[in-house]
C-alpha cells in the first residue's frame, strides 16, 4: 500500500446542487399533495418503463452487455488516475486543452473565464447534468453572462424558472397545456395562437432557438463518455440541439465529472448498446456526435474541457459506495422506483434524483451535509433499480450501507441514548437467549390489554409511533408460538412430527380470524 | 499545489485499498453474421420505425433517385468529395448545376450561407442494421458535419457493402479520431409527455438511398 505523506486524509466533498434542504419525508409529504404530478409521473415512468423492457427483451446478449459494462466501470474506478492521464495526453495532442476543477466554485469560476476571454456575453447550452450539479447557468447570470438551455425540456424548465425532476426528461412533470402558458408568457416572439399539441409546440421552440444557434459564438455542453486510448468525448442526445452547440459555434466548452472515462474504443460498443436501451427505451438515439480536441476545419476551434472532481473523488474512497459512480445517467432505476414514481424528483433536493440520487448525493456531500442523511431512507429497497441498471450498480446495498454510516456518524453526538439505541439494546439483550425472549414473551397479555376490545393497537409511545401513525397493529396472541410448540408436543414421541390422530382445539384467536 | 495534482492525489488516497481491475467478460455478440439480403431488410426496416424514408435501388439508379429527391429543393449542397456520379441525374445542362452548393476545406460555406439551403447530399461511412443508425465520419463523400446539420432536409446515401449487422462490427470499421455524427432517423423530441415528435433541430427529413 502506498502513503501519500503530507496528504489530508480528509475526503474533500463536493458542493453545488447536491443537497437536500429539507428531510426527504418533509419534502415528499408536500409533493404528494400535487395531484397533477403524481399523474403525469405516473404515466412518465411506466411508459418508458414499458418502452425500455420491450428494446431490451429483444437482445440477446442483453445480460452479457450488463457485465461486460459493469466490469468495464469497475476498472476504470481502480485505474481513474492512470486513465486521466491518457485521456489527457491524447485530448491535448490534438489541441483540445484541459482544465481540472477541485468543486463546483472553481469550474464555474473557469468556465466564467473562458467565455470572457471570447468577448462574449452569451452562451448556448446542451443539456448536462455536470452543469446543473455546479450550479453554473446561475453563476454565469451573475458575472453577467446569459446561458440558454437549448434541450427543449430544460428550456421549458429555464423559461418557467423551475427545476429539472428528471435527469432524462426534466420537464416530465409539467403536461401540455402548462408548457404551452410557459411558452406564451416567457417567449417574446411565441405566436398568441399556439396551441397545446406537442409537434406545435416543439416547432415553437425550433423557432425560437434557430438564431439563437446560427449565431452563438460559444457553448457549453456534459459529456456522456470520454475514451481513454483515443481522446474522444461523445455527447449523446435526440433534438439536435447537441450537434447545432457542438459544430457550429468557434469555442466549445465541455464540463464533465472525472468518473465519465472508459478505457478503450472499443467500449463504446457496449456503452452505446446499453445507454439508450435503458435510457429513452430506444433502439438508438438519433444522434450522437463524437469529437477528439480540434477536428481540423469542422467545429469549434478553441475547445475546452473541464475536468470536475466536486465530492468524486471522495465517494471513491468509500469501497461499498463507490460503484454508485460507474453510474451513466439513464435514468432507468427513477422510472421503475416506486417512491421516484410517486414524489417526483423534486423531493430528492440535489440535481441527482430517485434511487441513483439517493446515494450518489449524499456519497458525494458527505452523509451529514444538510438533510441528505434523510436520501438513504427514501427507498423500499425492493430492488427493481437493481433490476433495472445497465451497469449493475447495486443500489439497495449501498442504501443499507450509507443508513449505517448515517447511524454511525450520529452516534455518540447525543449526551442520552437515543429510543432507537435503547430499543436495539433491549432487542439485542431478549434475543440473544431463548430463556430471556421467553421472560419477554410473558408480556404478550400486557399487549392484548393495551390493543382493548377492538384488538388493535392503534398507536404506539415514542418512535415507534411512526409505524401506527399509518397502520393499526393487531393484538398480540394470548401465546407465543413457542409456548404453543412446548404444549402441543410435551406429550409427543418425536418433537416436529405432529400426531397424525391429534388435531388441536382452535384458539379464541383462531376462531375470530375465521368469523 | 495546481487542481490537477490535487485531484489525481485525492483520487490515489481514495484507492488506497487498492481495488483490482477485473477482466472484461466480453461475451456479448461481436458480429450478427447476417447476409447482405437480411441485413437490407433489417436496415430498411429500422429506418421506416425512426420515420425515415428509404429506397433500396442498384448503386446505377442513386442519381435518378437523388435526382427525384432534389426536386423541389430551390437549393442543395455537396460535399466535395462526393461521387460524381451520384449527381448526373442533376444534369450540368438544366437547372440541377446552378442549385449546387459545393463545400469544401478551401471554400467553406458559411453558417447563414447554408440556413438558407434546402437540402444535403452526402454518403455515409458505415451503417448498423440492427439500430438503424448511420455513421459519418467526416470523409470526403460526407463533409464537415455543418452541411448535414443545418438544411432541413438530409439525402444520405448507404452502400449495403457498409451495412454492419451490429454496433461492435461497426465501430470496429471506423476510426474514434474522426469528427463522428451517428445518426438514426431524423431528429425527434419526447419531451412533451412523451409523445414522441419528429423533427426538431436537426434536419426535419431523412431520405436513405441503400445502393445495392
Amino acid at each position: 500500500m502506498t502513503t501519500f505523506l503530507g496528504m489530508p486524509a480528509l475526503p474533500a466533498y463536493g458542493s453545488g446542487n447536491l443537497f437536500a434542504g429539507e428531510t426527504f419525508p418533509a419534502a415528499a409529504h408536500r409533493e404528494l399533495g400535487n395531484a397533477q404530478l403524481r399523474a403525469n409521473l405516473g404515466h412518465a415512468t411506466h411508459t418508458i418503463r414499458d418502452k425500455r423492457q420491450a428494446v431490451v427483451s429483444e437482445l440477446p446478449d442483453w445480460e452479457q452487455l450488463r457485465d461486460a459494462g459493469s466490469a468495464i466501470k469497475e476498472s476504470v474506478m481502480a485505474t481513474l488516475p492512470e486513465l486521466l492521464e491518457e485521456f489527457e495526453k491524447n485530448f491535448t495532442a490534438r489541441g483540445g486543452v484541459i482544465h481540472w476543477a477541485r468543486d463546483a466554485r472553481e469550474a464555474n469560476d473557469i468556465v466564467a473565464e473562458l467565455v470572457r476571454e471570447t468577448g462574449e456575453t452569451e452562451v448556448v447550452k446542451v443539456k448536462s447534468m455536470a452543469t446543473q450539479e455546479i450550479g453554473l447557468n446561475e453563476y454565469l447570470e451573475e458575472q453577467g453572462i446569459q446561458a440558454f438551455e437549448t434541450d427543449l425540456a430544460e428550456l421549458i424548465v429555464q423559461l418557467d424558472h423551475d427545476k429539472p425532476s428528471h435527469i432524462l426528461v426534466p420537464a416530465i412533470h409539467k403536461n401540455r397545456t402548462e408548457i404551452r402558458d410557459i411558452f406564451l408568457r416567457e417567449m417574446p416572439d411565441a405566436d398568441p395562437a399556439l396551441t397545446d399539441d406537442p409537434p406545435v409546440l416543439a416547432m415553437a421552440a425550433r423557432e425560437h432557438l434557430r438564431r439563437k444557434f446560427l449565431t452563438a459564438k460559444v457553448a457549453v455542453s456534459g459529456a456522456n463518455f470520454a475514451i481513454a486510448d483515443s481522446g474522444t468525448l461523445a455527447v449523446v442526445e435526440s433534438e439536435g440541439n447537441g450537434r447545432m452547440c457542438l459544430t457550429l459555434p468557434e469555442t466549445l466548452i465541455t464540463v464533465m465529472g472525472i468518473e465519465k472515462l472508459l478505457p478503450t474504443w472499443q467500449d463504446l460498443e457496449v456503452f452505446m448498446q446499453l445507454l439508450p436501451r435503458s435510457s429513452t427505451g430506444e433502439r438508438m438515439n438519433p444522434y450522437t456526435s463524437l469529437w477528439t480536441g480540434v477536428m481540423e476545419g469542422d467545429g469549434p476551434q478553441n475547445v475546452h474541457l473541464v475536468l470536475l472532481d466536486n465530492g468524486r473523488s471522495a465517494a471513491l474512497a468509500d469501497g461499498m459506495g463507490r460503484s454508485a459512480l460507474h453510474c451513466i445517467r439513464c435514468s432507468a432505476c427513477m422510472n421503475v422506483c416506486p417512491v421516484y414514481e410517486r414524489t417526483g424528483g423534486h423531493a430528492y433536493g440535489s440535481t441527482y434524483p430517485g434511487p441513483i440520487g439517493a446515494i450518489l448525493s449524499p456519497l458525494l456531500t458527505g452523509i451529514q451535509a444538510e438533510e441528505n442523511s434523510s436520501l438513504p431512507y427514501a427507498s423500499s429497497l425492493c430492488g427493481a433499480c437493481y433490476d433495472a441498471c445497465p451497469v449493475k450498480i447495486n443500489i439497495p446495498d449501498i442504501l443499507v450501507h450509507l443508513r449505517s454510516v448515517d447511524v454511525d456518524s450520529k452516534r455518540g453526538t447525543k449526551k442520552l441514548p437515543s429510543q432507537m439505541d435503547v430499543g436495539m439494546k433491549a432487542a439485542s439483550w431478549a434475543l440473544s437467549s431463548g430463556k430471556r425472549l421467553g421472560l419477554v414473551e410473558k408480556g404478550l397479555p400486557l399487549g392484548r390489554l393495551a390493543a382493548g376490545p377492538d384488538r388493535k393497537i392503534t398507536r404506539l409511545p415514542g418512535i415507534a409511533g411512526g409505524w401506527t401513525q399509518s397502520r393499526d397493529i393487531p393484538a398480540p396472541p394470548a401465546q407465543s408460538f413457542r409456548d404453543w410448540w412446548a404444549k402441543e408436543h410435551r406429550d409427543a414421541g418425536s418433537p416436529g412430527q405432529p400426531d397424525p390422530g391429534h388435531s388441536h382445539e382452535p384458539s379464541r384467536d383462531d376462531k375470530e380470524a375465521q368469523q | 499545489m495546481s487542481a490537477r495534482e490535487d485531484i489525481l492525489t485525492r483520487i490515489r488516497t481514495a484507492l488506497q485499498d487498492s481495488p483490482e481491475a477485473p477482466q472484461i467478460p466480453r461475451e456479448y455478440r461481436a458480429a450478427s453474421g447476417m447476409g447482405t439480403d437480411e441485413l437490407i431488410e433489417l436496415l430498411v426496416d429500422r429506418l421506416v420505425d425512426y420515420k425515415a424514408q428509404v429506397a433500396v435501388v442498384q448503386e446505377s439508379d442513386v442519381p435518378a433517385r437523388i435526382a427525384s429527391l432534389l426536386e423541389g429543393a430551390k437549393t442543395y449542397v455537396v460535399p466535395e468529395g462526393l461521387d460524381a456520379g451520384w449527381l448526373a441525374g442533376m444534369g450540368d445542362d438544366g437547372t440541377g448545376s446552378s442549385r449546387r452548393r459545393t463545400d469544401s476545406p478551401a471554400e467553406p460555406l458559411s453558417v447563414a450561407g447554408l440556413d438558407g439551403i434546402d437540402a444535403v447530399v452526402t454518403g455515409s461511412a458505415v451503417a448498423v442494421a440492427e439500430t438503424g443508425t448511420i455513421i459519418l465520419d467526416g470523409s470526403a463523400n460526407q463533409g464537415r458535419r455543418a452541411i448535414s446539420l443545418v438544411p432541413d432536409h438530409h439525402i444520405c446515401v448507404v452502400k449495403a457493402a457498409d451495412i454492419a449487422g451490429i454496433l461492435p462490427e461497426a465501430l470496429r470499421r471506423i476510426d474514434g479520431t474522426r469528427p463522428i455524427t451517428m445518426i438514426s432517423g431524423p431528429s425527434a423530441t419526447s419531451d412533451i409527455e412523451l409523445e414522441r415528435v419528429e423533427g426538431v433541430h436537426g434536419p426535419r427529413r431523412l431520405d436513405v438511398i441503400i445502393a445495392r
